[in-house]
């Protein structure tokens, strides 16, 4: 089984957003950058579906050299081998199209991503590859199971669950519960500094869309303080002052 | 020129998001000037259909069949974009739910629209420029958001716009479209529904708890507080990392973002990452007994107290405010 997931390089969860230029940049000031979580998910179960030599991993990421710290960890959790096209990342479109033409020359099996990266929540890529490969794309997915074949998963849906089974090729975009995030160890991280990194260059692609400002949440008024003996005080605010009930 | 609204349904209704997504649909139609198709695929009534009319669609096109009963994004992508080029629609609208995040991408590659997914706002279109603003970094921010391409995929949050009835009934018609056996590979097996429950992504209300619950066994009176609200329930990371809750629960950066109306937060830190997926909240209630919990920087309302003592009484009140009302 040849598996394939696409990483992607984003802000740590504790970092404070900010932004510059008259809020037309990231700051990226200080910020440390890390696996997507969701990625690192995928990631784990792809190992374990591979384990004891039942297939590969590859991971994949559309990015800029320095990238490659993030791409390094990947290896030392313990994918195979890595691809890096060698471009930023511009829009969803962008990312997914450069990655369709590497997997039409290089064939996978099962094409795993995040459900969405926690910079720009898309949750996109996952099915423009499937649109562009033409084949299957199930997202969030909570489990899942291969065979040599096909898959079983579960995904997830409006106010419940669903399984389903895909023959083979197609693309998961996982979430919690598919597997817990691997840790690095030793032996990991020193392989991983010789691990085949291949550099591609990007082909011609066309970008839909563009960031052109960011807005923070406008920030909420001091808390009403009411006493713990007193939850009928909260309920008549919530009713006439908040009318939420 | 005209803009299609996808009117996603669950078990043959629609829910408040699709009456959210066809007046913002509608809104984006009165802006250029032009109409408001909407599709439903799946088994849906005729009288349903038609009421669609009341927020603004013009006509309503009715995809049925044994094969569509259950949502199939390949097929039902094939389907929408179809739609949207007999029906010359530059503007597909649709809910940001799972399915509407299933069916996007696969659209804005069909149809070569760039995608606005998490839409919280109208778009704007001045100076020639279509820009939508969307939630970014899990809810920490938001991003403005240029599409450049001529045709335009939206996916807008539940409970971010506001439902109103401007039209009347919509004229129902039959509409039939091409798929192939290929978007037909995922063989769905089995669909587990809880009826019972609200679901958690367009909930108005949500009840969530935290470690500070300290196990499974305590969650009755999280569920009893949510049923006597109509609210969904939710939890912190930790809560289903440790299986006292299933992970569809958790709530946060990693987890399922939310926009409720109201969210009432019961023995929960405030961490970041779990502040990331529920800021966008209206109105925010938090029941902590440490008193510099994270959490009381970001709410509205705070009761300082132990959630064994307080939640049992909020309980009380609001069945009392229940009886009164
Ligand atoms: C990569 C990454 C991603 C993450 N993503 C998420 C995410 O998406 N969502 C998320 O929630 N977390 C996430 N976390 C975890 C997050 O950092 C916190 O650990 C988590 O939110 C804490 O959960 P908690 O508040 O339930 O538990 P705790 O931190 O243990 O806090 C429990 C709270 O309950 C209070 N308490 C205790 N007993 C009582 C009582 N009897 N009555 C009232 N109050 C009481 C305590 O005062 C405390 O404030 C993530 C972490 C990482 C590293």
């Amino acid at each position: 089984m040849k598996i394939l997931v696409c990483v992607s390089n984003v802000p740590d969860t504790t970092t404070k957003i900010t932004f510059t230029d008259n809020n037309t940049q990231f700051n990226t000031n200080g910020v440390q950058f890390i696996l997507n979580p969701y990625d690192e998910i995928a990631l784990s179960r792809a190992i374990e579906l591979t384990d004891g030599g039942k297939g590969s991993v590859t991971v994949i990421n559309v990015g800029e050299v320095n990238t490659e710290a993030t791409i390094r960890k990947a290896l030392a959790i313990g994918a195979t081998d890595a691809v890096r096209i060698n471009a930023k990342p511009h829009d969803a479109w962008y990312v997914a199209y450069q990655i369709a033409q590497y997997v039409k020359a290089n064939p996978f099996d099962l094409i795993l991503t995040g459900r969405e990266s926690i910079d720009y929540n898309g949750s996109k890529v996952a099915g423009m590859l499937g649109e562009l490969l033409d084949i299957p794309s199930v997202s969030i997915i909570k489990k899942l199971d291969a065979d040599d074949s096909s898959a079983t998963v579960e995904r997830e849906i409006e106010g419940g669950k669903e399984a389903l089974t895909i023959p083979f090729p197609f693309v998961a975009g996982t979430a919690e519960g598919v597997a817990e995030p691997k840790i690095p160890n030793m032996r990991g991280i020193m392989s991983a500094r010789t691990k085949p990194l291949t550099v591609v260059e990007p082909v011609e692609a066309k970008t839909f869309s563009e960031v052109l400002s960011y807005e923070t949440p406008a920030p909420r008024g001091q808390v009403k303080l009411v006493p713990a003996d007193d939850t009928a005080r909260l309920v008549e605010l919530l009713h006439t002052e908040a009318r939420v009930i | 020129m005209s803009v299609l609204i996808y009117a996603e349904n669950a078990g043959g209704k629609f829910k408040k998001s699709v009456f959210e997504a066809v007046t913002y649909a509608r809104a984006i139609a009165n802006q250029n000037n032009t109409s408001l198709v909407a599709i439903s695929i799946g088994d849906v009534d005729a009288a349903e259909l038609a009421a669609l009319g009341k927020y603004g669609a013009e006509k309503v096109l009715n995809v049925s069949g044994e094969k569509l009963k259950n949502f199939v994004n390949q097929a039902y992508a094939s389907i929408i974009a179809e739609a949207a080029k007999k029906h010359s629609a530059d503007i597909v609208v649709l809910s940001n739910t799972f399915s509407g995040r299933g069916l996007a991408p696969r659209l804005g590659v069909k149809l070569e629209a760039g995608v606005a997914d998490g839409a919280v706002a109208l778009p704007q279109q001045d100076g020639g420029k279509f820009t939508v603003k969307k939630t970014a970094f899990s809810g920490k921010a938001f991003a403005v958001v240029e599409l450049t391409s001529a045709n335009k995929v939206i996916a807008l949050v539940p409970n971010s716009y506001k439902v109103t009835e401007t039209g009347e009934t919509a004229q129902v018609e039959d509409f039939t479209a091409e798929t192939k056996d290929s978007d037909f590979k995922a063989m769905i097996k089995e669909i587990v529904r809880s009826t019972d429950k609200v679901s958690l992504p367009d909930a108005e209300i949500v009840v969530s708890a935290g470690r500070g619950l300290k196990g499974p066994e305590n969650w009755g009176m999280v569920e009893e507080l949510a049923s006597l609200l109509g609210a969904a329930t939710a939890c912190s990371k930790p809560v289903s990392d440790a299986g006292w809750r299933p992970h569809s629960e958790h709530v946060g950066q990693t987890g399922i973002a939310v926009s409720p109306n109201l969210y009432i937060a019961i023995g929960i830190s405030g961490a970041i990452q779990h502040l990331a997926g529920i800021s966008s909240s209206k109105v925010i209630v938090v029941i902590n007994k440490d008193p510099e919990a994270p959490f009381f920087k970001v709410a509205d309302y705070g009761i300082v107290g132990d959630a064994f003592d307080v939640v049992p009484k909020l309980i009380a009140a609001v069945k009392e405010y229940k009886a009164s009302a």
